[in-house]
Protein backbone atom coordinates (compact mmCIF):
# COMPACT_ATOMS: atom_id res chain seq x y z
CA UNK A 1 0.00 0.00 0.00
CA UNK A 2 2.83 2.19 0.97
CA UNK A 3 4.37 1.80 -2.54
CA UNK A 4 1.26 2.66 -4.21
CA UNK A 5 0.71 5.88 -2.14
CA UNK A 6 4.19 6.50 -3.72
CA UNK A 7 3.09 5.94 -7.18
CA UNK A 8 0.18 8.33 -6.85
CA UNK A 9 2.54 10.92 -5.31
CA UNK A 10 5.09 11.03 -7.92
CA UNK A 11 2.15 10.96 -10.68
CA UNK A 12 0.19 13.74 -8.80
CA UNK A 13 2.87 16.28 -10.21
CA UNK A 14 2.06 14.99 -14.07
CA UNK A 15 -1.22 16.40 -14.13
CA UNK A 16 -0.77 19.49 -11.59
CA UNK A 17 0.62 21.63 -14.74
CA UNK A 18 -2.40 21.42 -16.58
CA UNK A 19 -5.01 22.89 -14.23
CA UNK A 20 -2.32 25.13 -12.68
CA UNK A 21 -0.32 26.72 -15.78
CA UNK A 22 -2.31 28.05 -18.65
CA UNK A 23 0.47 27.78 -20.98
CA UNK A 24 3.62 30.01 -21.26
CA UNK A 25 2.47 33.85 -23.29
CA UNK A 26 3.38 34.00 -26.89
CA UNK A 27 0.76 35.20 -28.34
CA UNK A 28 0.73 36.30 -32.07
CA UNK A 29 -1.76 39.25 -31.02
CA UNK A 30 -0.33 42.17 -33.32
CA UNK A 31 1.10 44.90 -30.76
CA UNK A 32 -1.52 47.56 -32.85
CA UNK A 33 -4.33 44.87 -31.93
CA UNK A 34 -3.21 44.76 -28.26
CA UNK A 35 -5.58 47.03 -25.62
CA UNK A 36 -3.34 49.55 -24.54
CA UNK A 37 -4.64 49.05 -20.52
CA UNK A 38 -2.47 46.09 -19.61
CA UNK A 39 -4.29 44.64 -16.82
CA UNK A 40 -7.46 44.30 -20.34
CA UNK A 41 -5.05 42.74 -22.23
CA UNK A 42 -3.66 40.27 -19.78
CA UNK A 43 -7.86 39.62 -18.94
CA UNK A 44 -8.62 39.29 -23.05
CA UNK A 45 -4.85 37.06 -23.41
CA UNK A 46 -5.65 34.28 -20.21
CA UNK A 47 -9.33 34.15 -22.08
CA UNK A 48 -8.53 33.74 -25.56
CA UNK A 49 -6.37 30.78 -24.68
CA UNK A 50 -9.51 28.96 -23.90
CA UNK A 51 -11.17 29.94 -27.24
CA UNK A 52 -10.24 27.17 -29.26
CA UNK A 53 -9.73 28.33 -33.23
CA UNK A 54 -12.12 26.66 -35.23
CA UNK A 55 -9.74 26.61 -38.29
CA UNK A 56 -6.60 25.10 -37.27
CA UNK A 57 -8.81 23.27 -34.11
CA UNK A 58 -5.96 22.40 -32.03
CA UNK A 59 -4.51 26.17 -31.28
CA UNK A 60 -6.42 28.64 -28.97
CA UNK A 61 -7.31 31.82 -31.07
CA UNK A 62 -3.94 33.71 -29.04
CA UNK A 63 -1.49 30.64 -30.54
CA UNK A 64 -3.56 31.18 -34.20
CA UNK A 65 -2.07 33.21 -37.25
CA UNK A 66 -5.57 32.10 -39.08
CA UNK A 67 -7.32 35.31 -40.09
CA UNK A 68 -10.69 34.11 -38.08
CA UNK A 69 -8.10 34.10 -34.84
CA UNK A 70 -7.29 37.74 -35.52
CA UNK A 71 -11.16 38.60 -35.76
CA UNK A 72 -12.14 36.48 -32.43
CA UNK A 73 -9.63 38.13 -30.69
CA UNK A 74 -10.89 41.92 -31.36
CA UNK A 75 -13.90 40.44 -30.86
CA UNK A 76 -12.61 39.50 -27.13
CA UNK A 77 -11.01 42.61 -26.18
CA UNK A 78 -13.76 44.91 -28.31
CA UNK A 79 -16.27 43.24 -25.57
CA UNK A 80 -14.08 43.27 -22.55
CA UNK A 81 -13.21 47.09 -23.81
CA UNK A 82 -16.67 47.64 -23.41
CA UNK A 83 -17.34 46.10 -19.99
CA UNK A 84 -18.50 42.66 -20.20
CA UNK A 85 -17.05 40.06 -17.56
CA UNK A 86 -15.40 37.08 -19.26
CA UNK A 87 -17.92 34.70 -18.76
CA UNK A 88 -20.28 36.78 -20.70
CA UNK A 89 -18.14 37.01 -23.54
CA UNK A 90 -17.16 33.42 -23.15
CA UNK A 91 -21.24 33.04 -23.38
CA UNK A 92 -21.11 35.44 -26.77
CA UNK A 93 -18.60 32.86 -28.52
CA UNK A 94 -20.62 29.89 -27.04
CA UNK A 95 -24.06 30.61 -28.48
CA UNK A 96 -22.24 31.09 -31.96
CA UNK A 97 -20.05 28.31 -31.98
CA UNK A 98 -21.24 26.12 -29.59
CA UNK A 99 -19.14 23.79 -27.21
CA UNK A 100 -16.53 22.90 -30.13
CA UNK A 101 -15.30 26.67 -29.40
CA UNK A 102 -14.15 25.91 -25.51
CA UNK A 103 -10.84 24.51 -24.87
CA UNK A 104 -12.44 23.32 -21.75
CA UNK A 105 -15.96 22.25 -22.55
CA UNK A 106 -18.68 21.84 -19.99
CA UNK A 107 -20.03 19.10 -18.59
CA UNK A 108 -23.14 18.07 -20.01
CA UNK A 109 -24.73 14.61 -21.13
CA UNK A 110 -22.89 15.05 -24.80
CA UNK A 111 -19.72 15.76 -22.96
CA UNK A 112 -19.57 13.11 -19.91
CA UNK A 113 -17.82 10.76 -22.29
CA UNK A 114 -15.11 12.63 -22.57
CA UNK A 115 -14.54 13.83 -19.22
CA UNK A 116 -15.15 10.48 -17.67
CA UNK A 117 -12.53 8.89 -20.33
CA UNK A 118 -9.45 9.81 -18.13
CA UNK A 119 -10.93 8.77 -14.68
CA UNK A 120 -12.36 5.36 -16.64
CA UNK A 121 -8.91 4.61 -17.88
CA UNK A 122 -7.55 5.25 -14.10
CA UNK A 123 -9.42 2.91 -12.79
CA UNK A 124 -8.79 0.22 -15.43
CA UNK A 125 -5.22 0.42 -14.80
CA UNK A 126 -5.22 0.45 -10.79
CA UNK A 127 -7.84 -2.19 -11.01
CA UNK A 128 -5.39 -4.65 -13.17
CA UNK A 129 -2.53 -3.70 -10.84
CA UNK A 130 -4.47 -4.63 -7.88
CA UNK A 131 -5.72 -7.99 -9.85
CA UNK A 132 -2.21 -9.04 -10.75
CA UNK A 133 -0.84 -8.58 -7.22
CA UNK A 134 -3.31 -10.69 -5.54
CA UNK A 135 -2.79 -12.98 -8.13
CA UNK A 136 1.15 -12.72 -7.65
CA UNK A 137 0.66 -12.61 -3.60
CA UNK A 138 -0.58 -15.90 -3.07
CA UNK A 139 2.09 -18.60 -4.16
CA UNK A 140 0.65 -22.31 -3.92
CA UNK A 141 2.69 -23.66 -0.24
CA UNK A 142 5.49 -25.52 -1.28
CA UNK A 143 4.76 -29.62 -0.80
CA UNK A 144 5.49 -30.93 3.13
CA UNK A 145 9.56 -32.60 2.77
CA UNK A 146 9.02 -36.03 2.02
CA UNK A 147 11.01 -38.46 4.83
CA UNK A 148 14.06 -38.68 2.46
CA UNK A 149 14.80 -34.90 1.78
CA UNK A 150 14.26 -34.44 6.05
CA UNK A 151 17.33 -37.03 6.56
CA UNK A 152 19.42 -35.32 3.87
CA UNK A 153 18.45 -32.29 5.44
CA UNK A 154 19.25 -33.32 8.74
CA UNK A 155 22.67 -34.95 7.94
CA UNK A 156 23.62 -31.27 6.16
CA UNK A 157 22.75 -29.26 9.07
CA UNK A 158 24.80 -31.80 11.45
CA UNK A 159 27.82 -30.84 8.82
CA UNK A 160 27.40 -27.30 9.14
CA UNK A 161 27.53 -27.44 13.13
CA UNK A 162 30.78 -29.75 13.04
CA UNK A 163 32.27 -26.83 11.27
CA UNK A 164 33.55 -29.02 8.65
CA UNK A 165 31.78 -25.99 6.54
CA UNK A 166 31.50 -22.27 7.47
CA UNK B 1 -3.34 -21.86 -21.25
CA UNK B 2 -5.11 -24.06 -23.47
CA UNK B 3 -4.09 -24.41 -27.32
CA UNK B 4 -7.59 -22.90 -28.15
CA UNK B 5 -6.95 -19.30 -25.78
CA UNK B 6 -3.17 -19.13 -26.91
CA UNK B 7 -5.16 -19.24 -30.54
CA UNK B 8 -7.22 -16.75 -29.41
CA UNK B 9 -5.26 -14.63 -28.02
CA UNK B 10 -2.91 -14.46 -31.12
CA UNK B 11 -5.49 -13.86 -33.36
CA UNK B 12 -6.91 -11.09 -31.26
CA UNK B 13 -4.48 -8.34 -32.43
CA UNK B 14 -5.07 -8.80 -35.90
CA UNK B 15 -8.84 -8.81 -35.62
CA UNK B 16 -7.86 -5.74 -34.33
CA UNK B 17 -6.11 -4.31 -36.87
CA UNK B 18 -9.02 -6.02 -39.39
CA UNK B 19 -11.81 -3.94 -37.41
CA UNK B 20 -10.15 -0.90 -37.54
CA UNK B 21 -9.14 -1.22 -41.11
CA UNK B 22 -12.69 -1.73 -41.55
CA UNK B 23 -13.35 1.48 -39.88
CA UNK B 24 -10.91 3.64 -41.78
CA UNK B 25 -11.95 2.15 -45.04
CA UNK B 26 -16.18 3.00 -44.39
CA UNK B 27 -14.71 7.17 -42.95
CA UNK B 28 -12.06 7.32 -46.08
CA UNK B 29 -14.46 6.42 -48.31
CA UNK B 30 -17.57 8.77 -46.63
CA UNK B 31 -15.12 11.43 -47.29
CA UNK B 32 -13.89 10.74 -50.70
CA UNK B 33 -18.04 10.91 -51.55
CA UNK B 34 -18.15 13.63 -49.74
CA UNK B 35 -20.93 12.97 -47.17
CA UNK B 36 -18.83 13.02 -44.64
CA UNK B 37 -16.21 16.20 -43.39
CA UNK B 38 -13.83 15.10 -40.15
CA UNK B 39 -13.52 18.09 -39.47
CA UNK B 40 -17.19 19.64 -39.53
CA UNK B 41 -18.48 20.86 -36.06
CA UNK B 42 -22.45 21.01 -35.41
CA UNK B 43 -23.76 24.68 -35.80
CA UNK B 44 -24.94 25.98 -32.49
CA UNK B 45 -27.58 27.79 -34.47
CA UNK B 46 -30.08 24.95 -35.53
CA UNK B 47 -33.26 25.71 -34.74
CA UNK B 48 -32.40 29.53 -34.05
CA UNK B 49 -33.61 32.40 -35.99
CA UNK B 50 -31.31 33.62 -38.08
CA UNK B 51 -28.85 36.44 -36.77
CA UNK B 52 -30.02 40.02 -36.84
CA UNK B 53 -27.95 42.10 -39.47
CA UNK B 54 -27.98 44.39 -42.67
CA UNK B 55 -24.94 43.96 -45.47
CA UNK B 56 -24.25 46.24 -48.53
CA UNK B 57 -25.24 45.17 -51.90
CA UNK B 58 -22.58 43.96 -54.30
CA UNK B 59 -22.50 46.87 -56.39
CA UNK B 60 -22.83 46.41 -60.34
CA UNK B 61 -23.76 42.55 -59.33
CA UNK B 62 -27.52 43.06 -61.05
CA UNK B 63 -29.24 41.71 -57.56
CA UNK B 64 -30.07 43.83 -53.66
CA UNK B 65 -28.11 43.04 -50.98
CA UNK B 66 -29.82 41.62 -48.02
CA UNK B 67 -30.43 41.56 -43.95
CA UNK B 68 -32.20 39.42 -41.56
CA UNK B 69 -35.73 40.71 -42.08
CA UNK B 70 -35.39 40.00 -45.74
CA UNK B 71 -35.15 35.87 -45.25
CA UNK B 72 -38.41 35.87 -44.26
CA UNK B 73 -39.97 36.91 -47.50
CA UNK B 74 -39.59 33.97 -49.38
CA UNK B 75 -42.42 31.35 -49.77
CA UNK B 76 -40.33 28.60 -49.81
CA UNK B 77 -36.82 27.25 -47.99
CA UNK B 78 -33.93 29.26 -48.97
CA UNK B 79 -30.02 28.47 -48.74
CA UNK B 80 -27.39 31.26 -47.22
CA UNK B 81 -24.26 30.18 -49.31
CA UNK B 82 -20.89 32.15 -47.62
CA UNK B 83 -18.74 32.10 -50.58
CA UNK B 84 -15.22 33.93 -51.87
CA UNK B 85 -13.65 34.16 -55.24
CA UNK B 86 -10.14 33.31 -52.80
CA UNK B 87 -12.35 30.04 -52.42
CA UNK B 88 -11.09 27.12 -54.24
CA UNK B 89 -14.00 25.00 -53.21
CA UNK B 90 -16.22 27.69 -53.84
CA UNK B 91 -15.81 26.84 -57.66
CA UNK B 92 -16.62 22.99 -56.57
CA UNK B 93 -20.03 23.25 -55.38
CA UNK B 94 -20.62 26.33 -57.79
CA UNK B 95 -22.30 23.98 -60.42
CA UNK B 96 -24.70 22.75 -57.90
CA UNK B 97 -25.70 26.15 -56.72
CA UNK B 98 -26.39 27.62 -60.70
CA UNK B 99 -28.84 24.18 -60.67
CA UNK B 100 -30.44 24.97 -57.44
CA UNK B 101 -31.06 28.20 -58.59
CA UNK B 102 -32.37 27.15 -61.50
CA UNK B 103 -35.15 24.89 -60.06
CA UNK B 104 -36.16 28.41 -58.24
CA UNK B 105 -34.63 27.64 -54.90
CA UNK B 106 -33.75 31.20 -53.25
CA UNK B 107 -29.93 31.09 -53.22
CA UNK B 108 -28.98 34.22 -51.26
CA UNK B 109 -24.87 34.51 -51.21
CA UNK B 110 -22.82 36.43 -48.76
CA UNK B 111 -19.04 37.35 -50.02
CA UNK B 112 -16.62 36.82 -47.24
CA UNK B 113 -13.62 38.82 -47.08
CA UNK B 114 -13.57 39.44 -50.44
CA UNK B 115 -13.02 42.38 -52.44
CA UNK B 116 -15.99 43.51 -54.31
CA UNK B 117 -14.32 43.69 -57.56
CA UNK B 118 -13.28 39.93 -57.36
CA UNK B 119 -16.31 38.68 -56.57
CA UNK B 120 -17.79 40.51 -59.93
CA UNK B 121 -15.20 38.88 -61.66
CA UNK B 122 -16.14 35.51 -59.87
CA UNK B 123 -19.70 35.66 -61.31
CA UNK B 124 -19.21 37.21 -64.18
CA UNK B 125 -16.72 34.12 -65.19
CA UNK B 126 -18.60 31.27 -63.46
CA UNK B 127 -22.33 32.76 -63.55
CA UNK B 128 -24.62 33.92 -60.91
CA UNK B 129 -26.44 31.68 -58.99
CA UNK B 130 -27.59 34.13 -56.32
CA UNK B 131 -30.74 35.76 -56.00
CA UNK B 132 -29.56 38.47 -53.40
CA UNK B 133 -26.31 39.10 -53.06
CA UNK B 134 -24.51 41.24 -49.80
CA UNK B 135 -20.99 41.04 -49.12
CA UNK B 136 -19.44 41.04 -45.67
CA UNK B 137 -15.92 42.32 -46.17
CA UNK B 138 -14.85 42.80 -42.48
CA UNK B 139 -16.26 39.20 -41.39
CA UNK B 140 -18.26 40.50 -38.27
CA UNK B 141 -21.46 39.16 -40.13
CA UNK B 142 -20.42 35.93 -40.43
CA UNK B 143 -19.13 35.31 -37.09
CA UNK B 144 -22.28 35.99 -35.94
CA UNK B 145 -23.79 32.93 -38.14
CA UNK B 146 -20.76 30.87 -36.43
CA UNK B 147 -19.06 30.65 -39.59
CA UNK B 148 -15.62 29.26 -39.74
CA UNK B 149 -14.59 28.95 -43.07
CA UNK B 150 -15.70 29.14 -46.73
CA UNK B 151 -18.27 27.66 -48.68
CA UNK B 152 -20.63 27.55 -46.03
CA UNK B 153 -24.23 26.78 -46.32
CA UNK B 154 -27.37 27.18 -44.29
CA UNK B 155 -30.70 26.08 -45.07
CA UNK B 156 -33.48 28.06 -43.60
CA UNK B 157 -36.68 27.48 -43.49
CA UNK B 158 -40.19 29.38 -44.55
CA UNK B 159 -40.09 31.33 -40.78
CA UNK B 160 -36.16 31.88 -40.67
CA UNK B 161 -35.29 29.46 -38.68
CA UNK B 162 -31.80 27.60 -39.21
CA UNK B 163 -32.48 23.99 -40.13
CA UNK B 164 -29.33 22.57 -41.48
CA UNK B 165 -25.72 23.73 -42.07
CA UNK B 166 -23.11 22.50 -44.08
CA UNK B 167 -19.25 23.55 -44.02
CA UNK B 168 -17.40 22.33 -47.24
CA UNK B 169 -18.44 22.59 -50.68
CA UNK B 170 -22.05 21.41 -51.98
CA UNK B 171 -21.17 18.22 -54.19
CA UNK B 172 -23.52 16.40 -55.77
CA UNK B 173 -23.59 13.77 -53.36
CA UNK B 174 -24.20 16.32 -50.40
CA UNK B 175 -26.64 17.88 -52.74
CA UNK B 176 -28.73 14.22 -53.52
CA UNK B 177 -27.98 12.24 -50.15
CA UNK B 178 -28.98 15.10 -47.72
CA UNK B 179 -29.84 18.68 -49.28
CA UNK B 180 -32.62 18.16 -51.59
CA UNK B 181 -34.32 15.63 -49.00
CA UNK B 182 -34.37 18.63 -46.64
CA UNK B 183 -35.62 20.99 -49.11
CA UNK B 184 -38.48 18.62 -49.71
CA UNK B 185 -38.93 18.50 -45.85
CA UNK B 186 -39.14 21.83 -45.26
CA UNK B 187 -40.95 23.02 -47.99
CA UNK B 188 -44.60 22.38 -46.79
Amino acid sequence: MKRFLLALALLAPLAAPAILVPGVAHATTNPADMLPDAALEQRARALGREIRCMVCQNQSIEDSEVALARDLRLVVRERITAGYTDAQVRDFLHARYGDFVLLRPPFTWSTAALWATPVVALLIGFSLILLSRRRSAQPAPPAPLTEEEKRRLAALDAETRDGTRA
Amino acid sequence: MTPTTRRLLLLAPFAAAAAGGVGFYAALDRQRRGVYNPRGVPSALIGQHAPDFTLPALEESGVEGFGAADLRTFTRPLLVNFWASWCVPCIIEHPQLMKLSREGVPVLGIAYKDKPSDSLQFIRRHGNPFRRLARDEPGRVAIDWGLYGVPETYLLDRQGIIRWRYAGPITDEVLAQDLRPLLQRYAA
